[in-house]
């Protein structure tokens, strides 16, 4: 190898070198999924794997258009979609008036602490019976249920947030005589924020696991109706296309509450 | 600049108590600053400078004696803080944490952004104004601190060691600054630190404390003219003695309370 002498071109090499690993990265992101799909469908199509409980990709896609075409799966999506926002703001909201509450008043989040504690463990979806006999098989008792979940993760990280505030920013709001409401506004409210999303996007989990069961459970419609009556009649094409959807908003979900999250803290 | 008193400190006392031990962070400590005089308190880390000045800045209830500050303008608050870059907060803008006294107050917009904008051109951060902390160095971060404090227009200052996490060359550059904005206002200032040196070029006196209990142990004149810089400080005999007497109080201090 020749010796280069020039130490600008040197390092250019080096760096031309530490692009094409970065290359090599995003292609290793991009091709694994594809790369799991083919060798799903290789598999299948050879019955190496047993095609009636693993039929092949292409298959689900043929199953996935022939269900959009008819309009069926439209309204199951337009349904569970509708039952996991009204859940999900069902719960998010109260989580974090509760929760501010909580981190701002000791004697509150003192007489309340042990209480959510005591019913965060109890999973909301053992409570369905009761829930359903409540609210009906419609929509409402999916909702509540969803709501149920979803309130846990993000009142706890809301009161953690604001008490994850450092003592010298209250004490910078103190001197400078801010009253209730701008301590609220300037201080508690944004300086919680960034662990009152983590909390968010933990809910945000928990909706899709949650929506996926309560309409398994007691249900005439959504995604989850889908994968239980398709499974019960061994349509299980029909159920990969009700799995692949979860998958897929759950995917969805998360990217946007992230793009959320870089925006509203830019000054993190 | 009068002879009046503005800050009177009277046997002001602080414990800290806590399941049957008690620590005497202050011990009587009565003392009088002048209007328009810039104090330093120097003294070892645990003697209690801070809770004096956390006292005096209403963040801390004496457990006995009393501190009155003299009260001028009306509409005037009598204390703000210039508090350590990390009391900046990160979520407001270099603009918003400026004006955030003035917010507190509820003075008119066009007041809070006369006096920001002034204070922002005068620390140089005018630039930086709809940035975030984040995106500052250091001593851009302690800039705001001062403006802020300064921008508010209290009767007095409270500073507690606003320099301590600055390199030798930034805090030159600041100490002089601060001078500058100071001469310009006039302000009493009470300033907390345990540099010699900042000491030396800032006050026109300098209180040293003992620890624990904390007392005010001694007091000294900083006769050299101003404007002051830190090549004259350097260069100057009687500062160089002043330099020895405080350092041996300090190292004294230090020496007993490791006994």
């Amino acid at each position: 190898m020749a010796p280069i002498n020039n130490p600008v071109e040197v390092e250019r090499q080096e760096w031309k070198k530490r692009q094409m690993k970065e290359r090599l990265k995003q292609l290793l992101t991009v091709s694994s999924p594809i790369f799991m799909l083919l060798l799903w469908e290789v598999l299948s199509r050879t019955a190496l794997i047993d095609p009636r409980f693993f039929p092949p990709p292409t298959a689900i896609i043929t199953t996935f258009w022939e269900l959009l075409a008819s309009g069926e799966l439209i309204h199951h999506i337009g349904v569970s979609l509708y039952r996991i926002f009204a859940g999900f703001l069902l719960g998010v909201i109260p989580g974090i008036v509760i929760g501010l509450l909580m981190g701002l008043y000791s004697p509150i989040r003192h007489f309340v602490q042990p209480i959510v504690m005591a019913l965060m463990p109890i999973p909301t979806l053992a409570l369905l019976p009761i829930i359903i006999i409540l609210f009906g098989i419609g929509d409402l008792s999916k909702v509540v249920t969803i709501a149920g979940s979803v309130f846990f993760p993000v009142v706890i990280n809301t009161a953690a947030g604001v008490l994850n505030i450092e003592p010298i920013h209250m004490d910078v709001a103190k001197n400078y005589g801010a009253d209730s409401k701008d301590y609220f506004l300037k201080i508690a409210f944004p300086g919680a924020l960034p662990v009152m999303l983590e909390g968010i996007q933990m809910g945000q989990a928990i909706a899709l696991l949650t929506i996926v069961a309560a309409e398994m459970m007691g249900s005439v419609s959504g995604i989850g109706f889908l994968i239980w009556t398709s499974y019960k009649a061994f349509l299980l094409q029909k159920m990969y296309v009700g799995l692949i959807l979860i998958s897929f908003f759950g995917y969805l979900f998360s990217l946007l509450l992230r793009g959320l999250q870089r925006k509203i803290l830019r000054w993190r | 600049m009068g002879e009046d008193v503005k800050i009177r400190i009277r046997n002001l006392t602080k414990v800290f108590y806590k399941k049957g031990e008690s620590i005497t962070a202050l011990d009587g400590v009565s003392l009088d600053i002048l209007d328009g005089e810039f104090v330093c308190i120097v003294g070892p880390s645990g003697c209690g400078k801070t809770t004096l000045l956390r006292i005096l800045a209403e963040l801390e209830h004496p457990s006995a004696g009393e501190f009155s500050i003299k009260a001028g303008k009306e509409d005037r608050p009598l204390q703000s803080m210039v508090f350590q870059e990390r009391g900046v907060i990160p979520w407001l803008t270099v603009r918003d944490n400026v004006a955030f006294g003035l917010q507190m107050r509820k003075l008119p917009k066009k007041v809070v952004k006369e006096r920001t904008d002034y204070y922002l051109n005068k620390t140089g951060l005018m630039a930086f104004a709809d940035r975030y902390p984040k995106e500052l160095s250091g001593g851009m971060k302690q800039r705001v601190s001062i403006a802020r404090a300064f921008a508010n227009d209290p009767e007095i200052l409270l500073m507690d060691e606003p320099f301590a996490a600055l390199d030798e060359q930034n805090k030159f550059i600041l100490q002089e600054e601060l001078l500058q904005i100071w001469t310009e206002t006039k302000k009493t200032v009470l300033f907390i630190t345990h540099s010699i040196d900042e000491a030396l070029l800032l006050s026109d006196r300098i209180l040293l404390m003992s620890a624990q209990p904390g007392r005010i142990a001694d007091e000294i004149r900083v006769g050299t003219p101003r404007p002051r810089t830190m090549e004259a400080i350097r260069a100057d005999p009687d500062v160089a003695e002043q330099f020895v007497r405080v350092l041996k109080h300090l190292q004294e201090e230090v020496q007993r309370s490791r006994q």
